[in-house]
């Protein structure tokens, strides 16, 4: 039975991919013969193209998939070297993890929140220090140029890259390096990008990669912050998808084909930016300068990620704040008056949504972690890690944009007469949860000390007792940890949901979304509250069993 | 083992054929009823108003109580996405037990669906027991949608109304536009004050077919269809209009609001001072739900507003048929109506004639207190009838061709 474990695995994630690709593909020539397209042709891509502002609408995807990368893994870069083992760089840490749980529309939405012309920090500021009675009309949130939707997905991106980079950081000697470094005279950021960064980098490279994918073809953020006239390509393929002239679909579909392109473009880009940053690494380190002065960028380095932090944060305060407030005009700091009548009005009408959200999370989690589990325990029984190939698997739904292949996917449902049914929903989300529970727990698992095994083997335990009895109770722990991510992005998941439930499956968060970037507030906040609560939940959750379990076992204690 | 197969493969093939042949008769309403019970009723209607989403709970409570019907809200952003559901199937061959059983609808979806044979009808609306109570005699857009004919394949809902709401406490009264040329005069002494949803919005598309119908040369001709050629001739009126406005307009046209709430917003924010919406209660609903301050008031133009009838209609493969006509009869009986047109709820105007109604049903009505900032209907002024629905698709169109891309 372990033997087919890997199998099913590769299957879950690759069967989706693949076969989503082919239904988005087919019908982006012209084929797609229950509409009637039963000839291949290079119609849908000359409709496309003959969009307006189509150009625009993949250059606000191109740019805000590269520009994003960059600016996250920046600020992580610098972080990482100008502030790691000092105390400052653990408390930071301990902020900025949970973010990772806050799923992208609810951190988009509390952004919004923030920075909008009648936000809180203008409101915070005026009148006594701007003069303003009146919110100034600014264009920020949704601006042309997409410059508060990638601000919108850096906040989410850099808490990210930052943990990717912490679990790579102790394969990489970095205070030997750093010691040998300043006894060399360099500077403590630039001691760290020339010696221990690269190496870092190396391991969490499909991890920015999986970045740019994102935001390259991300819909809730782009829907929220980005701009509309045009909007970025992914939002405007789901219009298309949704169009009443049946037509559009083989036009979608070649859109979607498009997005792919632009993907890979981003992608591209991006090799070559890795290029450049190595040629320039390579030639400061060459030309010998220590780079000591190197106070200003430490703080900025800190500023900015503090800043990402206290963006998010603030940003779920004010939600919270919102989904309990009466009437709450410009320039007020805070409500006129608090009321929880938005919270009895939504709370009957949100238990649907709710339960979706949680079963399907649940459902597709479990069955993830079963997965996963089984394959590393076939992994153990035959001594074998999986090959490079087995990460490009799991790192597959990652990289292929959502909106390329979850169309297809959705085209093919359709097509084959299966609706809008809640274990549809939960394959799907396996897709996407799957990947993550795998990355999650692969390390201490294998990291797992094996000499317990070989005590109980030694006592005539078998393979099995000593799974069940030895390996998987002491690693509950990273078990729980590795659940709560997987739920967590179960949770965030906006376009397979909105695409696979048809609006007869929703979730909090495709209702969050649908609700609206600018209508009502209150229940804004309260759809957007309730959406980033849930992986908290799920995270306590992995944090107090453990700790309830191992009451009585010191040494099984977090340090 | 093959014979149980063979049993339960026909036992299938029988049911499904049982179920088709067995048709609803809206005439026989006591077995509408009866059939109805149990149902699941999947409606799908724009869900972006919280009032409206509430309503909509409420008569879901409502119908599980008295009828045994479940009704399920999909909540849409766009109407048009029903109607792409609905093609979908039927191009896929899914001629009966189809994903929608009723849907939220008016103007060009309607014309659509009805060009292309989507809807169940006719005549099942004149059935529903409570159609007379139905104003027919006075309210011509219940039975003409859009210069449609509804030939009963859709049941009326709510009547709607262009009005335009500001805030007393800012705005002088005395100063307010009363037609689409002042409104222009307006944004230009009051640059980043005004704004309208993006179309396809809805409402979008509305504030331009008003402007339009303001402007055109011969507004009869909004009765009828036009064509890609004679198009740009006679709605550059429109166009030049927009072309003077937008540089006035919030954010100087460069973003737009997403909708009638987000413009509501805007305005409790102070970022807007005139905004407007398609329901002469809105203002009154939003101040009693605390999304507006009290000093909002109402106005319309002297000149008269677009005014249309929204309505339910179900698809021709509703799973559900009997289900969704028990929902659209309970949408017309008088409890149904005048909790929609109370301004604490929804504010949404009643499409019954007072005059048909029993007197305690009559007194429902009589007793609501249509709130502060909704005009009375002698002030609501002319109605203007709206465009035959090609306009609104080349409108929306040629928008977005001109003002949907940055430049």
């Amino acid at each position: 039975m372990l033997r087919l474990a890997p199998a099913i695995a590769i299957a879950v994630l690759a069967v989706p991919v693949f076969g989503g690709l082919a239904g988005t593909v087919l019908p982006a020539f012209g084929y797609l013969p229950a509409l009637g397209g039963d000839a291949f042709s290079l119609e849908p891509f000359r409709v496309v193209l003959g969009q307006p502002g189509l150009l625009r609408s993949c250059l606000i995807a191109l740019v805000a998939g590269v520009v994003t990368a960059a600016i996250s893994v920046l600020i992580v870069a610098l972080f990482v070297g100008g502030w790691s083992g000092t105390r400052t760089f653990r408390r930071m840490q301990s902020l900025v993890s949970p973010l990772l749980a806050v799923p992208h529309a609810a951190a988009a939405f509390g952004l919004a929140f923030m920075i909008a012309p009648s936000g809180f920090v203008a409101r915070l500021f005026s009148p006594w220090a701007t003069g303003w009675a009146r919110p100034p009309d600014w264009l920020i949130v949704n601006d042309p140029l997409g410059l508060t939707f990638m601000a919108g997905l850096v906040v989410k991106e850099v808490p990210f890259l930052l943990l990717m980079a912490l679990a790579a950081a102790p394969q990489v000697p970095m205070a030997a390096s750093a010691r040998l470094t300043s006894s060399l005279g360099y500077g403590r950021t630039a001691g760290f990008l020339f010696t221990s960064w690269p190496a870092i980098y190396r391991q969490i490279r499909l991890a920015v990669f999986a970045v740019i994918a994102f935001a390259s073809s991300a819909v809730d953020v782009a829907v929220i912050l980005g701009p509309t006239t045009p909007a970025a390509l992914p939002v405007r393929l789901v219009e298309w998808m949704n169009d009443p002239d049946l037509s559009s679909r083989f036009m979608a579909s070649a859109g979607a084909v498009l997005q792919l392109g632009v993907t890979l473009a981003a992608l591209v880009i991006w090799l070559l930016v890795e290029k450049l940053a190595a040629a320039v690494t390579m030639h400061l380190c060459g030309q010998g300068r220590r780079f000591r002065a190197d106070r200003i960028v430490r703080q900025v380095a800190l500023v900015l990620t503090a800043l990402t932090a206290l963006m998010v944060f603030g940003g779920m305060f004010v939600l919270a704040l919102w989904s309990v407030s009466g009437l709450w005009q410009f320039p007020h700091v805070l409500p006129d008056s608090l009321s929880l009548s938005g919270w009895m009005k939504v709370m009957p009408r949100i238990a649907g949504p709710l339960a979706t959200t949680v079963t399907v999370g649940l459902a597709a989690t479990v069955l993830s972690a079963l997965i996963v589990i089984a394959s590393l325990a076939r992994e153990r029984q035959t001594g074998r890690t999986g090959a490079n190939w087995t990460l490009f698997f799991l790192y597959l739904p990652l990289l292929v944009p959502q909106a390329g292949f979850v169309f297809g996917l959705k085209l093919f449902l359709t097509h084959g007469g299966v609706g809008a049914t809640w274990a549809a929903l939960v394959l799907v989300h396996m897709v996407f949860v799957l990947p993550y529970v795998f990355l999650s727990l692969s390390a201490p698992w294998r990291a797992f000390d094996t000499r317990y095994e070989a005590i109980a083997a030694g006592l005539g335990k078998s393979a099995w007792q000593t799974l069940f009895a030895i390996r998987l109770p002491m690693l509950s722990r990273a078990i729980l940890v590795a659940m709560a991510v997987g739920f967590a992005v179960s949770v965030g998941q906006y376009l397979p949901t909105l695409l696979i439930g048809a609006g007869r499956l929703v979730t909090v968060t495709t209702e969050a979304v649908a609700l609206g970037a600018g209508g009502n507030r209150r229940v804004i906040g309260i759809y957007a509250f309730v959406q980033m609560l849930l992986p908290f939940l799920g995270f306590a959750v992995a944090a107090l069993v453990p700790a309830l379990l191992f009451r009585d076992r010191r040494a099984m204690k977090v340090a | 083992m093959m014979k149980t197969l063979f049993t339960a493969f026909a036992a299938l093939i029988l049911s499904a054929s049982l179920a088709s042949a067995d048709e609803i008769d809206p005439g026989n309403w006591d077995s509408v009823v009866r059939k109805a019970s149990g149902q699941t009723v999947y409606w799908n209607a724009w869900g972006g108003s919280e009032s409206i989403n509430d309503y909509i709970g409420w008569v879901g409570e409502e119908l599980r109580e008295q009828f045994g019907v479940k009704l399920v809200h999909v909540k849409l952003d766009d109407t048009a996405n029903a109607v792409a559901a609905v093609l979908t199937e039927k191009a896929a061959g899914k001629h009966d037990n189809g994903a929608i059983d009723l849907i939220w609808i008016n103007g060009e979806n309607f014309a659509s669906m009805k060009r292309q044979g989507l809807l169940y009808g006719p005549g099942w609306v004149q059935k529903l027991p409570n159609w007379r109570y139905v104003d027919v005699e006075n309210r011509p857009t219940i039975t003409t949608d859009f210069t449609i004919p509804t030939d009963g394949m859709e049941s009326p809902w709510g009547m709607a109304k262009l009005v335009f709401f500001y805030d007393s406490a800012r705005t002088e009264a005395a100063d307010l536009p009363d037609s689409a040329d002042e409104l222009l005069q307006w944004a230009k002494r009051n640059p980043g004050r005004f704004s309208y949803p993006q179309p396809p919005d809805f409402i979008g598309s509305s504030f331009l077919k008003q402007v339009l119908s303001e402007r055109i040369d011969d507004p009869s001709r909004l009765l009828e269809p036009v064509d890609a050629k004679e198009f740009p001739a006679l709605a550059k009126p429109l166009f030049d209009y927009l072309d003077e406005l937008h540089p006035h307009l919030w954010r100087s046209a460069r973003a737009f609001p997403r909708d009638y709430p987000s413009m509501s917003q805007l305005l409790a924010d102070g970022e807007l001072e005139i905004t407007f919406a398609f329901n002469p209660a809105e203002a009154s609903s939003a101040i009693a739900n605390d999304l507006l301050p009290d000093t909002i008031r109402s106005f319309t133009f002297s000149g008269g507003t677009l005014s249309n009838t929204h309505f339910v209609a179900i698809p021709y493969n509703a799973a559900a048929k009997a289900g969704a006509l028990v929902t659209a009869n309970f949408l017309l009986s008088p409890e149904a109506q005048a909790r929609k047109q109370d301004p604490d709820v929804w504010g949404d105007p009643t499409v019954l004639a007072m005059e048909k109604l029993p007197d305690e049903d009559r007194a429902r009505f009589e007793a609501l207190d249509l709130g502060v900032a909704t005009l009375s209907p002698q002030e609501l002024g002319p109605a203007l009838p709206e465009p035959h629905p090609s306009w609104m698709a080349m409108i929306e169109k040629e928008w977005a061709a001109r003002y949907g891309v940055a430049n």
